[in-house]
């Protein structure tokens, strides 16, 4: 017989693991993927494609030849880093080279740099898109026009269209399209982002399983929600409505899938209501008097670096005291 | 436009100027007055901060030599005589030589093979898996193998040789900062002198079972069986709880007791090899070669070519 | 507030209680309670018979113990018990089955209790009861109420929330009347007014049962209680039936409360109306891949060796780990010619496939260790700090108030052995405390 283990109870585990919930958020994330593609076509494929590819690719290098660590690549990490830093760039095919960089700026300094996975002070696929946001503006605002799957012109640039952001920046808020439509995603923007409905699937999946609580999405929702609300009640001509919002932009995503990510979110409950309030606030701060249309990305960074503080002060309620 | 970068210069210098002066202030208000004398000795100890002398880190024990004014009672270990030497120049006092020592692991434990009887599975953590069983090998005195000395060490001194999972300490490293000994949850590890010729004898064992039970153990045991307490010349073993023990202020590394062990439990370091002894029974030797101890060399027969011998 | 729920898998739960053949030999550890060891009365060569006292209890936290068999001393000197440590111990070369002549044999059921409670719990020190539970804590302590403090509630624990276990459950079943006697001996003893039973909602016959028999006695009432991991554990237990929460560093007397196991009520019955010592103990012998499912009573001292031959002949091949308790709190073994002692509940045979831990990576943050922890704490903070040494931080945070229950281990994405590193903390900060009171 071979020899009996020995070890400290617990004897049993549960089948929770790592790599399961990251296979679960990337399940979670196709319903978002099926709908960007039949807007924005085949580009969006590609983007996603590169992009994964290359966010795996380069945590496999940076752990073979670099850290010289057995390589973690199997968790899944890399590929929720991946979608949703495609998620987060427009679906052009001049994207396709400018998402290898996003993708090596992610991992490598996104993630690795601190230690790998559930070391990372802020979200990867964020830091990677805010990267390429400031290195290459126009290219990551050329927004391509909702199109078929198989846009006129593959492989190259659609005509650019804009985001309901954009159009509002511009031209007011009578250019908009329709709630529904927006829900739905037929409008412009990162490809990921658009959809409401798609996002909201993969959310519902995820709260089912309970990789995610609903406590972040509601306070960021709620509070873009309520705030924007105020401001359209005090001034209607110059801020757009609530439900237009949190319709548009990454609001959706970001509540759901990047505010939500475990590693750089609060642990207990009442610091997730903490911290998706500070998102929300911050987002429509930033969207209504910041240089740029969107303030998701910056606002939930933002809002990353205080979660060791967060939870350094909302501790979770002693049984004996 | 000029009187704009006037006026930039003239803030930023008068900012600078406050500042300055706010800072002077302060810092000879919070002035700490300390000796010079602390940093000098500080400069001389070995700063690897082990903890070996007693105190909090080197800069912790050139505070107690100061403060102190001679160097009764303190002793730096890790940097031995030498610094001893130095820190009494810049002291103006004497410091007294002392034997040079090592650690000594006094265990023959080997993860692999036979002797492993069970796998833990849990925290590598010595301290934590000596409270929750016996060890792989089913010794409750033995090493456990997870290297809380070998963390401990903060010379390199200390590895977990990876053929015997068991500890191996480098002599020419060890500073005898004691850190391994703390780090032990089973007080295996023993500072000693290092012995002339860095010969010593030593009871490889710490097993108080009863001799039948320490025995069915493990091979390498020490039984208590006293025989080595018989040939030794100077008295420098004693047997006490089935254990004996070799008293290294007493020892004089003769290697007599190490040929009389009826289970290679007593070894003797850096010893050229004595001349064989024909009468030693073979069922002595299998065990030994069980656990490799790289530096260790026992006397055994063996049929090598002997020039000398060492008595 | 926190919990887990593991599979249950009581498959033994219909397997009735048998009586284990007395072996050839016995050895009686001394120290088979919470506290000092008793000290052998008898010498080598001495006849003793069943339900003898052989160790006299002499410390204050100790317990009696008695002969299980009948049969002459072989010899008094260690022995290893099942974690491999040696403990003082007597051996018995069993010859026959010869009881004490005080013992009633006769299997009606004595319903009359006319002594003291004093005198209940002077008869519970000699008759060496200790809490099954787990604890094996001396019962005499226990249903000594300190001056100055007042129990208000008897609380009988047959949660059984662990899993596989189903010894309690056997129990309950079989021996429902005699519970409810002891547990108005218990009520007497410490002069309150209820006892509540406590048992998970995952056991619906056993409540059936309860409730049906309780009704026929004063003050017993049974509460069914949510399925969910550890709900019997004793502060939460209290907690579920009273509302009340025993404070940091307190006990549940402390606010009123006693909980006793209902493996020890049945013990208590035997032991005040038939003057049987604790010398036997319900055993569940189960596990995935064996044969057969058993629940025994057994006579303490057999070596578990001897209960795996006569229960399923051979351990599986695939075994991983052989577990004394359950598998969330159980100790793993690892010398089975070691003997069974009062508080063992069970033998439990683990399956490589469960038994042999994953691979630990990088904490998520995922937090579900502390959602999972039922006392409010934060283990995968114990983990970081405990790593670098910084114990005083941790028991900052109470890590003492930790009841070890392993939920955290259990529910850890990234199988980190948050248990092993919080009890590694708890002993270096108990360690700190101790050297700091000294001075």
């Amino acid at each position: 017989m071979k020899l009996l283990n020995i070890s400290g109870s617990p004897h049993v585990h549960s089948d929770e693991s790592t790599k399961r919930i990251m296979w679960r958020v990337n399940m979670a994330l196709i319903p978002a993927l099926i709908v960007a593609t039949l807007y924005f076509g085949v580009n969006a494929l590609l983007v996603t494609l590169v992009s994964v590819v290359s966010c795996v690719l380069f945590q496999w290098l940076i752990e073979k030849f670099i850290m010289k660590v057995p390589t973690t690549i199997g968790d899944g990490s890399a590929v929720v880093t991946g979608l949703l830093l495609a998620f987060n760039v427009p679906a052009t095919a001049s994207m396709l080279w400018i998402v290898v960089i996003g993708a090596l700026v992610a991992i490598g300094i996104g993630k690795m740099a601190f230690g790998g996975l559930g070391k990372n002070p802020f979200n990867p696929a964020l830091v990677g898109r805010v990267f390429l946001l400031i290195s290459f503006p126009v290219q990551m605002t050329t927004w391509p026009k909702v199109g078929g799957i198989f846009p006129t012109r593959l492989f190259t640039d659609a005509d650019s269209g804009a985001t309901p952001l954009g159009i509002i920046k511009e031209h007011g808020t009578e250019a908009l399209p329709q709630a529904w439509e927006m829900f739905v995603g037929h409008m412009g923007g990162s490809f990921g982002e658009v959809s409401a409905l798609a996002i909201l699937i993969g959310a519902i999946y995820l709260l089912c399983r309970k990789i995610i609580s609903w406590h972040i999405p509601v306070a960021f929702i709620g509070t873009a929600f309520v705030f924007s609300g105020i401001l359209y009640l005090c001034n209607g001509e110059q801020f757009i409505d609530p439900v237009t919002t949190i319709l548009t932009g990454g609001i959706m995503l970001g509540a759901c899938f990047m505010a939500t990510d475990m590693v750089t979110s609060p642990m207990s409950k009442v610091g997730q209501l903490i911290f998706g309030f500070g998102c929300g606030l911050l987002t429509i701060i930033i969207r209504n008097w910041g240089a740029y249309p969107e303030g998701v990305s910056f606002a939930i960074l933002l809002m990353n670096s205080v979660t060791p503080l967060i939870n350094r002060w909302c501790k979770p309620a002693r049984f004996a005291k | 436009m000029a009187h704009q970068i006037m006026l930039a210069v003239i803030v930023l210098g008068a900012l600078g100027i406050i500042f300055a002066v706010v800072l002077y202030f302060v810092a000879q208000k919070f002035k700490v007055i300390e000796d010079p004398l602390i940093d000098e000795i500080a400069e001389v100890l070995p700063g690897a901060n082990c903890g070996g002398c007693g105190k909090a880190g080197c800069r912790a024990m050139a505070e107690a030599f100061v403060k102190q004014g001679n160097m009764e009672g303190l002793k730096c270990p890790a940097g031995g005589d030498a610094v001893m030497q130095k820190v009494a120049a810049l002291l103006g006092c004497v410091a007294e030589a002392s034997e040079p020592q090592v650690a000594v692991v006094r265990c023959n434990a080997c993860f692999t093979g036979e002797r492993t009887k069970v796998h833990y599975d849990g925290l590598r953590d010595c301290s934590f898996a000596n409270s929750l069983f016996t060890g792989e090998n089913g010794c409750q005195f033995g090493c456990l193998g997870l290297g809380n000395c070998a963390a401990a060490c903060q010379f390199d001194a200390l590895v977990m040789d990876p053929e015997t999972g068991a500890p191996k300490i480098d002599e020419d490293k060890c500073t005898a900062c004691g850190a391994c000994v703390k780090a032990c949850p089973r007080g295996i590890i023993e500072l000693r002198n290092k012995g002339r010729k860095n010969r010593r004898v030593f009871v490889n064992c710490v097993n108080k079972e009863k001799g039948a039970v320490a025995r069915k153990t493990c091979d390498n045991a020490c039984i208590g069986c006293g025989k080595c307490t018989k040939v030794c010349p100077k008295e420098a073993i004693k047997v006490e709880n089935n254990l004996a023990y070799v008293d290294y202020s007493l020892c004089i590394a003769c290697g007599k007791c190490v040929n009389e062990c009826p289970t290679g439990a007593l070894v003797a370091v850096n010893f050229t090899p004595v001349k064989p002894k024909p009468a030693e029974t073979p069922a002595v030797e299998a065990p030994k070669t069980e656990a490799p101890k790289v530096e260790i060399k026992i006397p055994q027969p063996e049929p090598v070519e002997v020039k000398k011998t060492n008595e | 507030m926190g919990g887990v729920h593991p599979n249950d898998n009581k498959i033994s739960t219909e397997a009735a209680i048998e009586q284990f053949p007395v072996p050839a030999k016995v050895v009686v550890l001394m120290n088979q309670h919470l506290g000092a060891p008793a000290t052998p009365i008898v010498a080598k060569g001495d006849k003793v018979k069943v339900g003898q006292l052989i160790g006299e209890a002499q410390a204050f936290m100790c317990a009696n113990v008695h002969s299980p068999v009948s049969g002459t001393v072989s010899k008094i000197d260690v022995c290893k018990d099942p974690f491999g440590l040696a403990k003082p111990a007597i051996y018995i070369d069993v010859e026959g089955d010869e009881w004490m002549e005080t013992i009633d044999r006769t299997p009606d059921i004595k319903r009359e209790c006319n002594l003291e409670p004093k005198q209940i719990v002077d008869k519970l020190k000699e008759m060496g009861i200790v809490g099954l539970g787990g604890a094996t804590f001396p019962a005499h302590i226990k249903y000594s109420v300190p001056d100055g403090k007042k129990a208000e509630y008897l609380i009988i624990n047959a949660v059984e929330c662990e899993p596989y276990l189903t010894s309690d459950h056997r129990v309950m079943l079989e021996h429902a009347e005699e519970i409810c006697i002891g547990i108005s001996i218990l009520r007497k003893a410490l002069g309150v007014p209820n006892a509540y039973i406590g048992i998970e909602n995952n056991k619906p016959e056993p409540i059936r049962v309860m409730k049906e028999m309780a009704a026929k006695f004063e003050g017993i009432i049974v509460e069914p209680l949510k399925l969910k991991y550890p709900q019997g554990a004793e502060k939460q237990l209290i907690n579920a039936i009273t509302g009340r929460r025993v404070p940091s560093g307190k006990l549940p007397i402390d606010v009123g409360c006693v909980v006793s196991n209902v493996g020890t009520t049945f013990a208590v019955y035997e032991a005040i109306q038939k003057n049987k010592p604790l010398i036997e103990n319900i055993l569940t012998v189960t596990g995935k891949k064996l044969p057969s499912q058993h629940n025994y009573q057994v006579r303490i001292g057999i070596s578990y060796n001897d209960i795996i031959k006569h229960s399923i002949g051979e351990l599986p091949e695939t075994t991983g780990k052989v577990i004394s308790g359950g598998p969330m709190m159980g100790k793993a073994m690892c010398n089975l010619d070691g003997p069974t002692v009062k508080g063992a509940s069970s033998v439990l045979v683990i399956d490589e496939s469960e038994a042999v831990r994953a691979k630990e990576s990088n904490c998520i943050r995922c937090g579900k260790c502390m959602q999972a922890c039922p006392m409010g704490l934060e283990p995968y903070l114990f983990s970081a700090l405990i790593k670098n040494g910084r114990y005083e931080e941790a028991g900052a945070h109470n890590i003492l108030d930790c009841i070890e229950c392993g939920c955290c281990f259990f529910s850890c994405p990234a199988n980190k052995p948050l248990l092993d590193e919080v009890r590694l903390g708890k002993n270096k900060y108990r360690g700190i405390l101790a050297a700091r009171s000294k001075k």
